[in-house]
Protein backbone atom coordinates (compact mmCIF):
# COMPACT_ATOMS: atom_id res chain seq x y z
CA UNK A 1 0.00 0.00 0.00
CA UNK A 2 1.01 3.35 -0.75
CA UNK A 3 1.69 5.93 1.94
CA UNK A 4 -0.85 8.34 0.81
CA UNK A 5 -3.03 5.59 0.24
CA UNK A 6 -2.47 4.55 4.44
CA UNK A 7 -2.57 8.56 5.34
CA UNK A 8 -6.43 8.62 3.37
CA UNK A 9 -7.23 5.34 5.47
CA UNK A 10 -5.54 6.56 8.58
CA UNK A 11 -7.35 9.58 8.38
CA UNK A 12 -10.84 8.45 7.39
CA UNK A 13 -10.72 5.88 10.05
CA UNK A 14 -10.16 8.44 12.78
CA UNK A 15 -12.69 10.75 11.31
CA UNK A 16 -15.29 7.45 11.83
CA UNK A 17 -14.28 7.21 14.95
CA UNK A 18 -14.64 11.17 15.93
CA UNK A 19 -17.82 11.55 14.25
CA UNK A 20 -19.44 7.68 15.20
CA UNK A 21 -18.53 8.95 19.32
CA UNK A 22 -19.84 12.60 19.14
CA UNK A 23 -22.52 11.78 17.53
CA UNK A 24 -23.27 8.59 19.91
CA UNK A 25 -22.50 10.32 23.20
CA UNK A 26 -24.74 13.50 21.82
CA UNK A 27 -28.03 11.23 21.41
CA UNK A 28 -27.09 10.31 24.98
CA UNK A 29 -26.59 13.97 26.13
CA UNK A 30 -29.92 14.72 23.87
CA UNK A 31 -32.31 12.20 26.22
CA UNK A 32 -30.94 13.88 29.43
CA UNK A 33 -31.70 17.90 27.52
CA UNK A 34 -35.35 16.27 26.49
CA UNK A 35 -36.34 15.29 29.70
CA UNK A 36 -34.72 18.60 31.46
CA UNK A 37 -35.92 20.95 28.52
CA UNK A 38 -39.60 19.13 29.38
CA UNK A 39 -39.09 19.70 33.02
CA UNK A 40 -37.98 23.46 32.21
CA UNK A 41 -41.06 24.11 29.96
CA UNK A 42 -43.44 22.22 32.32
CA UNK A 43 -42.04 24.07 35.80
CA UNK A 44 -40.52 20.75 37.11
CA UNK A 45 -37.01 20.19 37.77
CA UNK A 46 -36.36 17.07 35.63
CA UNK A 47 -33.78 14.24 36.60
CA UNK A 48 -31.38 15.58 38.79
CA UNK A 49 -30.18 12.74 41.25
CA UNK A 50 -28.04 11.33 39.33
CA UNK A 51 -24.33 12.84 39.22
CA UNK A 52 -24.33 16.40 39.55
CA UNK A 53 -27.46 17.42 38.37
CA UNK A 54 -28.62 14.41 36.99
CA UNK A 55 -25.79 14.57 34.31
CA UNK A 56 -25.17 11.32 34.91
CA UNK A 57 -29.05 9.75 33.76
CA UNK A 58 -27.87 8.57 30.30
CA UNK A 59 -25.16 6.97 31.76
CA UNK A 60 -27.41 5.01 34.54
CA UNK A 61 -30.16 4.75 31.62
CA UNK A 62 -27.52 2.59 29.27
CA UNK A 63 -26.63 0.46 32.34
CA UNK A 64 -30.03 -0.33 33.06
CA UNK A 65 -31.29 -1.06 29.01
CA UNK A 66 -27.97 -3.41 28.82
CA UNK A 67 -28.46 -5.50 31.63
CA UNK A 68 -32.04 -5.71 31.67
CA UNK A 69 -33.99 -8.75 30.74
CA UNK A 70 -35.20 -9.17 27.24
CA UNK A 71 -38.62 -9.94 26.01
CA UNK A 72 -39.44 -12.34 23.18
CA UNK A 73 -43.45 -11.75 22.25
CA UNK A 74 -44.95 -15.69 21.18
CA UNK A 75 -45.24 -16.42 17.77
CA UNK A 76 -43.00 -13.31 16.72
CA UNK A 77 -41.18 -13.94 13.54
CA UNK A 78 -37.71 -14.01 15.68
CA UNK A 79 -35.55 -13.46 12.97
CA UNK A 80 -36.70 -10.18 12.19
CA UNK A 81 -37.98 -9.15 15.48
CA UNK A 82 -34.16 -8.78 16.24
CA UNK A 83 -33.25 -7.52 12.87
CA UNK A 84 -35.37 -4.87 13.07
CA UNK A 85 -33.67 -2.46 15.67
CA UNK A 86 -30.96 -2.73 13.55
CA UNK A 87 -32.27 -1.85 10.61
CA UNK A 88 -33.45 1.29 12.08
CA UNK A 89 -30.35 2.26 13.69
CA UNK A 90 -27.39 1.77 11.06
CA UNK A 91 -29.02 4.52 8.30
CA UNK A 92 -29.42 6.62 11.01
CA UNK A 93 -25.86 6.12 12.05
CA UNK A 94 -24.59 6.61 8.03
CA UNK A 95 -26.21 9.90 7.64
CA UNK A 96 -23.96 11.82 9.96
CA UNK A 97 -21.13 10.36 8.10
CA UNK A 98 -21.75 12.86 5.02
CA UNK A 99 -22.50 16.22 6.77
CA UNK A 100 -19.55 18.36 7.17
CA UNK A 101 -18.95 19.54 10.35
CA UNK A 102 -16.40 22.18 9.88
CA UNK A 103 -14.51 23.95 7.35
CA UNK A 104 -12.06 22.34 5.35
CA UNK A 105 -8.56 21.73 6.77
CA UNK A 106 -5.56 21.83 5.45
CA UNK A 107 -3.24 18.61 6.34
CA UNK A 108 0.18 17.71 5.47
CA UNK A 109 1.00 14.59 7.40
CA UNK A 110 4.42 12.99 6.42
CA UNK A 111 5.58 10.59 9.19
CA UNK A 112 6.51 7.13 9.88
CA UNK A 113 4.07 5.72 12.61
CA UNK A 114 4.54 2.71 15.06
CA UNK A 115 2.53 -0.43 12.95
CA UNK A 116 1.64 1.73 10.01
CA UNK A 117 4.81 2.49 8.88
CA UNK A 118 5.23 5.84 6.51
CA UNK A 119 1.95 7.73 6.21
CA UNK A 120 1.57 10.76 4.01
CA UNK A 121 -1.79 13.42 3.32
CA UNK A 122 -0.82 15.96 1.67
CA UNK A 123 -3.77 18.67 0.88
CA UNK A 124 -7.31 20.14 2.00
CA UNK A 125 -9.64 17.49 3.96
CA UNK A 126 -13.01 18.25 3.91
CA UNK A 127 -14.60 17.97 7.67
CA UNK A 128 -17.08 14.79 6.83
CA UNK A 129 -16.25 11.21 7.01
CA UNK A 130 -17.76 11.21 3.17
CA UNK A 131 -17.45 13.85 0.90
CA UNK A 132 -19.80 12.20 -1.45
CA UNK A 133 -20.89 14.40 -4.70
CA UNK A 134 -24.46 13.58 -4.34
CA UNK A 135 -24.77 15.26 -0.84
CA UNK A 136 -28.02 15.37 0.43
CA UNK A 137 -29.19 13.31 -2.03
CA UNK A 138 -27.81 10.45 0.30
CA UNK A 139 -28.90 11.86 3.29
CA UNK A 140 -32.63 11.66 1.27
CA UNK A 141 -31.84 7.74 0.08
CA UNK A 142 -30.52 6.69 3.20
CA UNK A 143 -33.44 8.54 5.69
CA UNK A 144 -35.81 6.87 3.46
CA UNK A 145 -34.28 3.26 4.67
CA UNK A 146 -34.64 4.03 8.34
CA UNK A 147 -38.66 3.45 8.12
CA UNK A 148 -37.94 -0.64 7.26
CA UNK A 149 -36.72 -1.05 10.80
CA UNK A 150 -40.16 0.81 12.24
CA UNK A 151 -42.08 -1.30 9.86
CA UNK A 152 -41.02 -4.57 9.96
CA UNK A 153 -40.88 -3.94 14.05
CA UNK A 154 -44.40 -3.23 13.60
CA UNK A 155 -45.02 -6.14 11.60
CA UNK A 156 -42.64 -8.95 13.11
CA UNK A 157 -43.93 -8.50 17.24
CA UNK A 158 -47.07 -10.07 16.25
CA UNK A 159 -49.13 -7.61 17.92
CA UNK A 160 -52.04 -5.42 16.65
CA UNK A 161 -50.69 -2.46 18.64
CA UNK A 162 -47.33 -2.66 16.81
CA UNK A 163 -49.00 -3.53 13.24
CA UNK A 164 -50.70 -0.16 13.35
CA UNK A 165 -47.94 1.43 13.88
CA UNK A 166 -45.52 0.24 11.83
CA UNK A 167 -48.30 1.14 9.01
CA UNK A 168 -48.98 4.41 9.94
CA UNK A 169 -44.69 4.79 9.88
CA UNK A 170 -44.77 3.47 6.24
CA UNK A 171 -47.75 5.84 5.35
CA UNK A 172 -46.16 8.51 6.44
CA UNK A 173 -42.97 8.35 5.18
CA UNK A 174 -43.85 7.81 1.75
CA UNK A 175 -46.13 11.21 2.00
CA UNK A 176 -43.39 13.16 3.36
CA UNK A 177 -40.66 12.05 1.58
CA UNK A 178 -42.69 13.51 -1.89
CA UNK A 179 -42.40 16.98 -0.23
CA UNK A 180 -38.96 17.21 1.33
CA UNK A 181 -37.34 15.53 -1.75
CA UNK A 182 -39.08 18.82 -3.69
CA UNK A 183 -38.80 21.11 -1.27
CA UNK A 184 -35.05 20.62 -2.20
CA UNK A 185 -35.49 20.94 -6.14
CA UNK A 186 -35.47 24.82 -6.06
CA UNK A 187 -31.89 25.11 -3.98
CA UNK A 188 -30.86 22.88 -6.56
CA UNK A 189 -31.79 24.89 -8.80
CA UNK A 190 -29.92 27.88 -7.36
CA UNK A 191 -26.92 25.55 -6.35
CA UNK A 192 -26.63 23.71 -9.56
CA UNK A 193 -24.87 20.22 -7.80
CA UNK A 194 -25.95 18.44 -4.99
CA UNK A 195 -23.06 18.21 -2.89
CA UNK A 196 -23.01 19.82 0.61
CA UNK A 197 -19.57 21.72 -0.35
CA UNK A 198 -21.36 23.54 -3.47
CA UNK A 199 -24.59 24.58 -1.20
CA UNK A 200 -22.34 25.94 1.57
CA UNK A 201 -19.94 27.75 -1.15
CA UNK A 202 -23.58 29.51 -2.81
CA UNK A 203 -24.26 30.34 0.53
CA UNK A 204 -21.56 32.05 1.23
CA UNK A 205 -21.53 34.24 -2.43
CA UNK A 206 -24.96 34.88 -1.85
CA UNK A 207 -27.29 34.50 1.26
CA UNK A 208 -28.14 31.99 3.24
CA UNK A 209 -30.86 29.77 1.87
CA UNK A 210 -33.15 31.09 4.48
CA UNK A 211 -34.13 34.34 2.58
CA UNK A 212 -34.21 33.38 -0.71
CA UNK A 213 -35.66 30.29 -0.31
CA UNK A 214 -37.79 30.86 2.75
CA UNK A 215 -40.90 28.50 1.75
CA UNK A 216 -38.55 25.70 0.91
CA UNK A 217 -37.30 25.63 4.23
CA UNK A 218 -40.52 25.97 5.80
CA UNK A 219 -41.93 22.71 3.61
CA UNK A 220 -38.44 21.20 4.66
CA UNK A 221 -38.95 21.77 8.49
CA UNK A 222 -42.30 20.37 8.33
CA UNK A 223 -41.10 16.96 6.48
CA UNK A 224 -37.95 17.04 8.80
CA UNK A 225 -40.42 16.58 11.91
CA UNK A 226 -42.58 13.74 9.94
CA UNK A 227 -39.91 12.03 8.75
CA UNK A 228 -37.88 11.73 12.39
CA UNK A 229 -41.58 10.88 13.84
CA UNK A 230 -41.25 13.59 16.09
CA UNK A 231 -44.28 15.18 18.25
CA UNK A 232 -46.61 16.59 16.91
CA UNK A 233 -46.36 13.82 13.96
CA UNK A 234 -44.99 11.21 16.25
CA UNK A 235 -48.65 8.73 15.16
CA UNK A 236 -46.91 5.82 14.61
CA UNK A 237 -46.09 5.51 18.86
CA UNK A 238 -48.57 7.70 19.51
CA UNK A 239 -48.96 6.58 23.26
CA UNK A 240 -52.83 7.72 24.16
CA UNK A 241 -53.81 5.28 21.30
CA UNK A 242 -51.10 2.64 19.98
CA UNK A 243 -49.60 2.13 23.56
CA UNK A 244 -45.79 2.82 22.19
CA UNK A 245 -46.68 1.62 18.37
CA UNK A 246 -44.08 -0.22 16.66
CA UNK A 247 -42.05 -0.73 19.73
CA UNK A 248 -44.61 -1.81 22.23
CA UNK A 249 -43.22 -5.54 22.56
CA UNK A 250 -39.38 -4.30 22.57
CA UNK A 251 -37.52 -4.14 25.65
CA UNK A 252 -34.29 -3.62 26.80
CA UNK A 253 -31.37 -2.76 24.52
CA UNK A 254 -33.43 -3.41 21.17
CA UNK A 255 -35.73 -0.91 22.39
CA UNK A 256 -33.05 1.88 23.15
CA UNK A 257 -31.21 1.12 19.69
CA UNK A 258 -35.02 2.91 18.24
CA UNK A 259 -34.58 5.39 20.91
CA UNK A 260 -30.82 6.24 19.86
CA UNK A 261 -31.92 5.94 16.18
CA UNK A 262 -34.56 8.57 16.64
CA UNK A 263 -32.00 10.77 18.32
CA UNK A 264 -29.72 10.34 15.82
CA UNK A 265 -32.01 11.24 12.87
CA UNK A 266 -32.66 14.59 14.85
CA UNK A 267 -29.10 15.27 14.71
CA UNK A 268 -29.52 14.58 10.95
CA UNK A 269 -31.82 16.80 10.02
CA UNK A 270 -31.04 19.71 12.18
CA UNK A 271 -27.50 19.60 10.84
CA UNK A 272 -29.33 19.38 7.57
CA UNK A 273 -31.17 22.19 8.14
CA UNK A 274 -28.31 24.57 9.44
CA UNK A 275 -26.39 23.53 6.23
CA UNK A 276 -28.84 24.03 3.60
CA UNK A 277 -30.30 26.65 4.92
CA UNK A 278 -28.41 28.39 7.45
CA UNK A 279 -24.60 28.24 5.70
CA UNK A 280 -23.61 24.84 7.65
CA UNK A 281 -20.50 25.99 9.12
CA UNK A 282 -20.16 29.34 7.30
CA UNK A 283 -19.39 32.20 9.85
CA UNK A 284 -21.26 35.22 8.48
CA UNK A 285 -19.93 38.35 7.31
CA UNK A 286 -15.96 36.59 7.45
CA UNK A 287 -14.17 34.90 4.60
CA UNK A 288 -11.21 33.87 7.11
CA UNK A 289 -13.14 30.85 7.81
CA UNK A 290 -12.19 29.26 4.95
CA UNK A 291 -8.35 29.22 4.67
CA UNK A 292 -7.75 25.90 5.67
CA UNK A 293 -6.30 26.90 9.31
CA UNK A 294 -7.08 24.52 12.29
CA UNK A 295 -8.49 27.67 13.60
CA UNK A 296 -10.34 28.17 11.55
CA UNK A 297 -12.21 24.80 11.63
CA UNK A 298 -12.36 25.15 15.44
CA UNK A 299 -14.54 28.07 14.75
CA UNK A 300 -16.68 26.53 11.87
CA UNK A 301 -16.80 24.02 14.05
CA UNK A 302 -18.44 25.37 16.73
CA UNK A 303 -20.55 27.80 14.67
CA UNK A 304 -21.88 24.61 12.83
CA UNK A 305 -22.75 23.03 16.95
CA UNK A 306 -24.84 26.10 17.76
CA UNK A 307 -26.39 26.00 14.11
CA UNK A 308 -27.48 22.22 15.08
CA UNK A 309 -27.60 22.69 18.75
CA UNK A 310 -30.85 25.39 18.05
CA UNK A 311 -32.48 23.36 15.70
CA UNK A 312 -32.13 20.27 18.20
CA UNK A 313 -33.60 22.69 21.05
CA UNK A 314 -36.57 23.82 18.51
CA UNK A 315 -37.48 19.91 17.77
CA UNK A 316 -38.04 19.90 21.60
CA UNK A 317 -39.63 22.88 22.03
CA UNK A 318 -42.35 22.24 19.25
CA UNK A 319 -42.40 18.69 21.17
CA UNK A 320 -43.48 20.25 24.42
CA UNK A 321 -45.94 23.23 22.62
CA UNK A 322 -47.96 21.23 19.85
CA UNK A 323 -50.48 18.66 20.32
CA UNK A 324 -50.59 15.74 18.26
CA UNK A 325 -52.39 15.94 14.63
CA UNK A 326 -55.33 13.55 13.98
CA UNK A 327 -54.11 10.64 10.99
CA UNK A 328 -56.44 12.00 8.58
CA UNK A 329 -55.07 15.87 9.17
CA UNK A 330 -51.23 14.59 8.88
CA UNK A 331 -52.37 13.10 5.32
CA UNK A 332 -54.26 16.18 4.44
CA UNK A 333 -51.29 17.91 5.26
CA UNK A 334 -49.39 15.74 3.31
CA UNK A 335 -50.78 15.39 0.62
CA UNK A 336 -53.14 18.48 -0.05
CA UNK A 337 -50.92 21.25 1.48
CA UNK A 338 -47.42 20.44 1.68
CA UNK A 339 -46.66 18.97 -1.97
CA UNK A 340 -48.85 21.34 -3.69
CA UNK A 341 -47.22 24.25 -2.16
CA UNK A 342 -43.80 22.43 -2.72
CA UNK A 343 -44.88 21.91 -6.48
CA UNK A 344 -46.00 25.79 -7.13
CA UNK A 345 -42.65 27.00 -5.23
CA UNK A 346 -40.82 24.92 -7.41
CA UNK A 347 -42.29 26.42 -10.80
CA UNK A 348 -42.53 30.04 -9.12
CA UNK A 349 -38.62 29.67 -7.99
CA UNK A 350 -37.30 27.72 -11.96
CA UNK A 351 -39.45 30.89 -13.83
CA UNK A 352 -37.77 33.76 -11.09
CA UNK A 353 -34.07 32.24 -11.81
CA UNK A 354 -34.69 31.50 -15.22
CA UNK A 355 -35.64 35.22 -15.96
CA UNK A 356 -32.94 37.04 -13.49
CA UNK A 357 -30.23 34.94 -15.71
CA UNK A 358 -31.44 34.96 -18.53
CA UNK A 359 -33.55 38.04 -19.50
CA UNK A 360 -32.49 40.37 -17.17
CA UNK A 361 -28.84 38.76 -17.00
CA UNK A 362 -27.93 39.79 -13.49
CA UNK A 363 -24.81 37.59 -12.35
CA UNK A 364 -24.39 38.93 -8.82
CA UNK A 365 -25.06 36.24 -6.46
CA UNK A 366 -26.11 38.40 -4.14
CA UNK A 367 -28.09 40.48 -5.73
CA UNK A 368 -29.97 37.89 -7.54
CA UNK A 369 -30.62 36.11 -3.59
CA UNK A 370 -31.58 39.83 -2.82
CA UNK A 371 -34.64 39.74 -5.01
CA UNK A 372 -35.88 36.35 -4.35
CA UNK A 373 -35.63 37.24 -0.92
CA UNK A 374 -38.13 39.78 -1.71
CA UNK A 375 -40.62 37.42 -3.95
CA UNK A 376 -40.24 35.12 -0.67
CA UNK A 377 -41.63 37.86 2.18
CA UNK A 378 -44.26 38.24 -0.50
CA UNK A 379 -45.11 35.19 -0.88
CA UNK A 380 -44.48 33.74 2.69
CA UNK A 381 -47.27 36.44 3.63
CA UNK A 382 -49.69 35.58 0.84
CA UNK A 383 -49.66 31.36 1.99
CA UNK A 384 -49.55 32.24 5.51
CA UNK A 385 -51.91 35.42 6.21
CA UNK A 386 -54.29 35.39 3.00
CA UNK A 387 -54.22 31.32 1.61
CA UNK A 388 -54.08 30.34 5.39
CA UNK A 389 -57.58 31.51 6.10
CA UNK A 390 -60.15 28.74 4.90
CA UNK A 391 -58.62 27.13 1.86
CA UNK A 392 -55.09 25.91 1.99
CA UNK A 393 -54.02 24.86 5.44
CA UNK A 394 -56.81 24.76 6.66
CA UNK A 395 -58.08 21.39 4.75
CA UNK A 396 -55.25 19.74 7.55
CA UNK A 397 -57.76 20.67 10.67
CA UNK A 398 -61.40 20.99 9.15
CA UNK A 399 -63.52 18.74 11.31
CA UNK A 400 -66.30 17.02 10.75
CA UNK A 401 -68.62 18.41 12.48
CA UNK A 402 -71.36 16.53 13.92
CA UNK A 403 -75.03 17.24 12.68
CA UNK A 404 -76.40 17.95 16.25
CA UNK A 405 -73.94 19.95 17.10
CA UNK A 406 -74.88 23.68 17.53
CA UNK A 407 -78.66 23.13 17.78
CA UNK B 1 -10.29 -4.11 -6.75
CA UNK B 2 -12.96 -2.70 -8.52
CA UNK B 3 -13.32 -6.73 -10.59
CA UNK B 4 -13.65 -7.78 -6.98
CA UNK B 5 -15.89 -5.37 -6.09
CA UNK B 6 -18.37 -5.80 -8.39
CA UNK B 7 -18.03 -9.30 -8.68
CA UNK B 8 -18.85 -9.37 -4.92
CA UNK B 9 -21.68 -7.16 -5.58
CA UNK B 10 -23.16 -9.44 -8.34
CA UNK B 11 -23.03 -12.53 -6.47
CA UNK B 12 -24.87 -10.30 -3.82
CA UNK B 13 -27.89 -8.89 -6.55
CA UNK B 14 -28.01 -12.26 -8.07
CA UNK B 15 -28.15 -14.65 -4.57
CA UNK B 16 -30.53 -11.90 -2.77
CA UNK B 17 -33.01 -12.09 -6.29
CA UNK B 18 -32.81 -15.71 -5.84
CA UNK B 19 -33.72 -16.12 -2.09
CA UNK B 20 -36.21 -12.71 -3.58
CA UNK B 21 -38.31 -15.82 -5.99
CA UNK B 22 -38.24 -19.11 -3.50
CA UNK B 23 -39.30 -17.22 -0.12
CA UNK B 24 -42.63 -18.44 0.41
CA UNK B 25 -43.33 -15.52 2.57
CA UNK B 26 -44.14 -12.27 1.14
CA UNK B 27 -42.34 -10.00 3.61
CA UNK B 28 -38.61 -11.63 3.67
CA UNK B 29 -39.54 -11.69 0.08
CA UNK B 30 -39.86 -8.10 -0.23
CA UNK B 31 -36.92 -8.03 1.86
CA UNK B 32 -34.50 -9.69 -0.43
CA UNK B 33 -36.14 -7.97 -3.29
CA UNK B 34 -34.30 -4.30 -1.33
CA UNK B 35 -30.90 -6.24 -0.89
CA UNK B 36 -31.15 -7.00 -4.92
CA UNK B 37 -31.70 -3.30 -5.48
CA UNK B 38 -29.11 -2.33 -2.75
CA UNK B 39 -26.46 -4.64 -4.79
CA UNK B 40 -27.75 -3.00 -7.84
CA UNK B 41 -27.17 0.88 -6.69
CA UNK B 42 -23.51 -0.62 -5.78
CA UNK B 43 -22.70 -1.31 -9.26
CA UNK B 44 -24.23 1.94 -10.63
CA UNK B 45 -21.34 3.72 -8.03
CA UNK B 46 -18.91 1.44 -9.33
CA UNK B 47 -19.84 2.80 -13.13
CA UNK B 48 -19.47 6.30 -11.41
CA UNK B 49 -23.08 6.90 -11.96
CA UNK B 50 -23.78 8.21 -8.42
CA UNK B 51 -26.72 9.77 -9.04
CA UNK B 52 -28.80 6.63 -10.59
CA UNK B 53 -27.47 5.19 -7.33
CA UNK B 54 -29.01 7.05 -5.19
CA UNK B 55 -32.21 7.03 -7.49
CA UNK B 56 -32.00 3.23 -7.27
CA UNK B 57 -32.39 3.80 -3.30
CA UNK B 58 -34.51 6.72 -2.81
CA UNK B 59 -37.11 5.23 -5.36
CA UNK B 60 -36.86 1.57 -5.36
CA UNK B 61 -35.96 1.14 -1.84
CA UNK B 62 -37.32 3.84 -0.20
CA UNK B 63 -40.65 4.43 -1.69
CA UNK B 64 -41.33 1.14 -3.97
CA UNK B 65 -40.82 -1.26 -1.70
CA UNK B 66 -42.04 0.31 1.15
CA UNK B 67 -45.19 0.74 -0.20
CA UNK B 68 -44.81 -3.06 -1.11
CA UNK B 69 -44.29 -3.70 2.25
CA UNK B 70 -47.19 -1.40 3.18
CA UNK B 71 -49.88 -3.48 1.17
CA UNK B 72 -48.27 -6.52 2.03
CA UNK B 73 -48.77 -5.58 5.86
CA UNK B 74 -51.86 -3.89 5.47
CA UNK B 75 -53.56 -7.27 3.76
CA UNK B 76 -52.19 -9.25 6.55
CA UNK B 77 -50.43 -11.63 3.75
CA UNK B 78 -48.04 -13.02 6.11
CA UNK B 79 -49.44 -16.47 6.02
CA UNK B 80 -48.62 -18.70 2.74
CA UNK B 81 -51.73 -21.44 2.05
CA UNK B 82 -52.77 -23.88 -0.56
CA UNK B 83 -53.66 -21.91 -3.24
CA UNK B 84 -50.07 -20.62 -3.39
CA UNK B 85 -48.75 -23.90 -4.61
CA UNK B 86 -50.53 -23.96 -8.09
CA UNK B 87 -47.88 -25.70 -10.92
CA UNK B 88 -48.67 -26.24 -14.29
CA UNK B 89 -48.50 -24.15 -16.82
CA UNK B 90 -46.03 -21.17 -14.74
CA UNK B 91 -43.64 -23.95 -15.10
CA UNK B 92 -43.75 -24.34 -18.53
CA UNK B 93 -43.76 -20.28 -19.05
CA UNK B 94 -40.55 -19.82 -16.55
CA UNK B 95 -38.64 -22.65 -18.12
CA UNK B 96 -39.39 -20.57 -21.82
CA UNK B 97 -38.52 -17.38 -19.82
CA UNK B 98 -35.14 -18.70 -18.79
CA UNK B 99 -34.49 -20.38 -22.21
CA UNK B 100 -35.01 -16.90 -23.81
CA UNK B 101 -32.78 -14.92 -21.17
CA UNK B 102 -30.36 -17.56 -22.03
CA UNK B 103 -30.28 -17.01 -25.53
CA UNK B 104 -30.41 -13.29 -25.37
CA UNK B 105 -27.46 -13.16 -22.51
CA UNK B 106 -25.55 -15.75 -25.72
CA UNK B 107 -26.21 -13.62 -28.08
CA UNK B 108 -24.26 -10.29 -26.21
CA UNK B 109 -21.69 -12.43 -24.85
CA UNK B 110 -19.17 -10.45 -27.03
CA UNK B 111 -20.17 -7.07 -26.74
CA UNK B 112 -18.18 -4.79 -25.24
CA UNK B 113 -19.37 -0.80 -25.34
CA UNK B 114 -17.09 0.43 -28.01
CA UNK B 115 -18.71 -2.67 -30.14
CA UNK B 116 -22.08 -1.40 -29.62
CA UNK B 117 -21.37 2.18 -29.64
CA UNK B 118 -19.39 1.65 -32.99
CA UNK B 119 -22.69 -0.77 -34.32
CA UNK B 120 -25.17 1.94 -33.79
CA UNK B 121 -22.96 4.37 -35.13
CA UNK B 122 -23.01 6.65 -31.87
CA UNK B 123 -20.23 9.47 -32.48
CA UNK B 124 -18.25 10.18 -28.98
CA UNK B 125 -20.12 13.60 -28.83
CA UNK B 126 -19.74 15.12 -25.30
CA UNK B 127 -23.42 14.48 -24.44
CA UNK B 128 -23.09 11.18 -25.29
CA UNK B 129 -24.87 8.79 -22.19
CA UNK B 130 -21.75 6.51 -22.60
CA UNK B 131 -19.69 9.06 -21.06
CA UNK B 132 -20.87 7.98 -17.83
CA UNK B 133 -19.08 4.25 -18.60
CA UNK B 134 -15.69 4.36 -17.26
CA UNK B 135 -13.59 4.50 -20.37
CA UNK B 136 -15.62 6.89 -22.50
CA UNK B 137 -14.57 9.61 -22.30
CA UNK B 138 -11.74 11.70 -19.70
CA UNK B 139 -13.29 15.22 -19.42
CA UNK B 140 -17.02 13.49 -18.83
CA UNK B 141 -15.70 11.06 -16.16
CA UNK B 142 -14.15 13.90 -14.33
CA UNK B 143 -17.60 15.73 -14.33
CA UNK B 144 -19.35 12.60 -13.78
CA UNK B 145 -17.26 12.48 -10.88
CA UNK B 146 -17.98 16.39 -9.33
CA UNK B 147 -21.09 17.35 -11.03
CA UNK B 148 -23.20 13.74 -11.38
CA UNK B 149 -26.63 15.51 -11.43
CA UNK B 150 -25.31 17.32 -14.45
CA UNK B 151 -23.29 14.60 -16.63
CA UNK B 152 -27.01 13.25 -16.13
CA UNK B 153 -28.93 15.96 -17.20
CA UNK B 154 -27.39 17.20 -20.21
CA UNK B 155 -27.88 14.18 -22.05
CA UNK B 156 -31.44 14.19 -21.03
CA UNK B 157 -32.30 18.07 -21.86
CA UNK B 158 -30.58 18.27 -25.04
CA UNK B 159 -29.73 15.06 -27.02
CA UNK B 160 -32.63 13.12 -25.81
CA UNK B 161 -34.78 15.61 -24.95
CA UNK B 162 -37.93 14.75 -27.11
CA UNK B 163 -37.94 11.07 -25.53
CA UNK B 164 -37.36 12.04 -22.75
CA UNK B 165 -40.87 14.29 -22.41
CA UNK B 166 -42.08 11.37 -24.60
CA UNK B 167 -41.53 9.51 -21.46
CA UNK B 168 -42.99 11.81 -18.91
CA UNK B 169 -45.96 11.94 -21.09
CA UNK B 170 -46.38 8.36 -20.93
CA UNK B 171 -46.09 8.25 -17.21
CA UNK B 172 -48.43 10.78 -16.89
CA UNK B 173 -50.93 8.57 -18.77
CA UNK B 174 -50.14 5.61 -16.12
CA UNK B 175 -50.86 7.71 -13.34
CA UNK B 176 -53.92 9.39 -14.53
CA UNK B 177 -55.41 5.51 -15.99
CA UNK B 178 -54.20 4.32 -11.92
CA UNK B 179 -56.61 6.86 -10.68
CA UNK B 180 -59.11 6.12 -13.01
CA UNK B 181 -59.69 2.64 -12.38
CA UNK B 182 -59.16 2.98 -8.87
CA UNK B 183 -61.63 5.89 -8.20
CA UNK B 184 -64.49 5.51 -10.72
CA UNK B 185 -66.48 8.26 -9.26
CA UNK B 186 -64.31 11.15 -9.04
Amino acid sequence: MTPEMKGFLLLAVLKMVVVFTVVMVGVALLTLMERKVSAWMQNRRGPNRVGFAGLLQPAADGVKNIVKEETYPAEANSFLFILAPALAFIPAMCLSAVIPWAAPVDISLDRTLPLLGHVRYDGRMAMAVADLPIGFLFVLAVSSLGVYGIALAGWSSNSKYSLLGGLRSSAQMISYEVAMGMSLIPLLILVGNASFGDVIKAQQDGLWFILPLTLSFFVFLVAGFAETNRLPFDLPEAESELIAGYHTEYSAMKFSLFFIAEYANMVTVSAMLATLFFGGWDIPGTSWDQNGSTLAAVATGAAMFLKTFFFLFFFMWIRWTLPRFRYDQLMALGWKFLIPLALVYLMIIAVAVWILEAVVGIADPKIKALILFGMNAVMCYVVFFILDRGTLVSGSYRRQVPANVGS
Amino acid sequence: MTEFVFYTLAAAAVLSALLCIVQKNPVPSALWLVSTMFALAGIYVLLNAQFIAAMQVLVYAGAVMVLFLFVIMLLNLGHASETDRKRGPVVLVAVLLAAGIAAALFAVRDTSVASLAARVGAPEVASSPLAALPGAGRVQSAEAFTNPIASIARPMFETYLVPFELTSVLLLAAAVGAVVLAKRKL
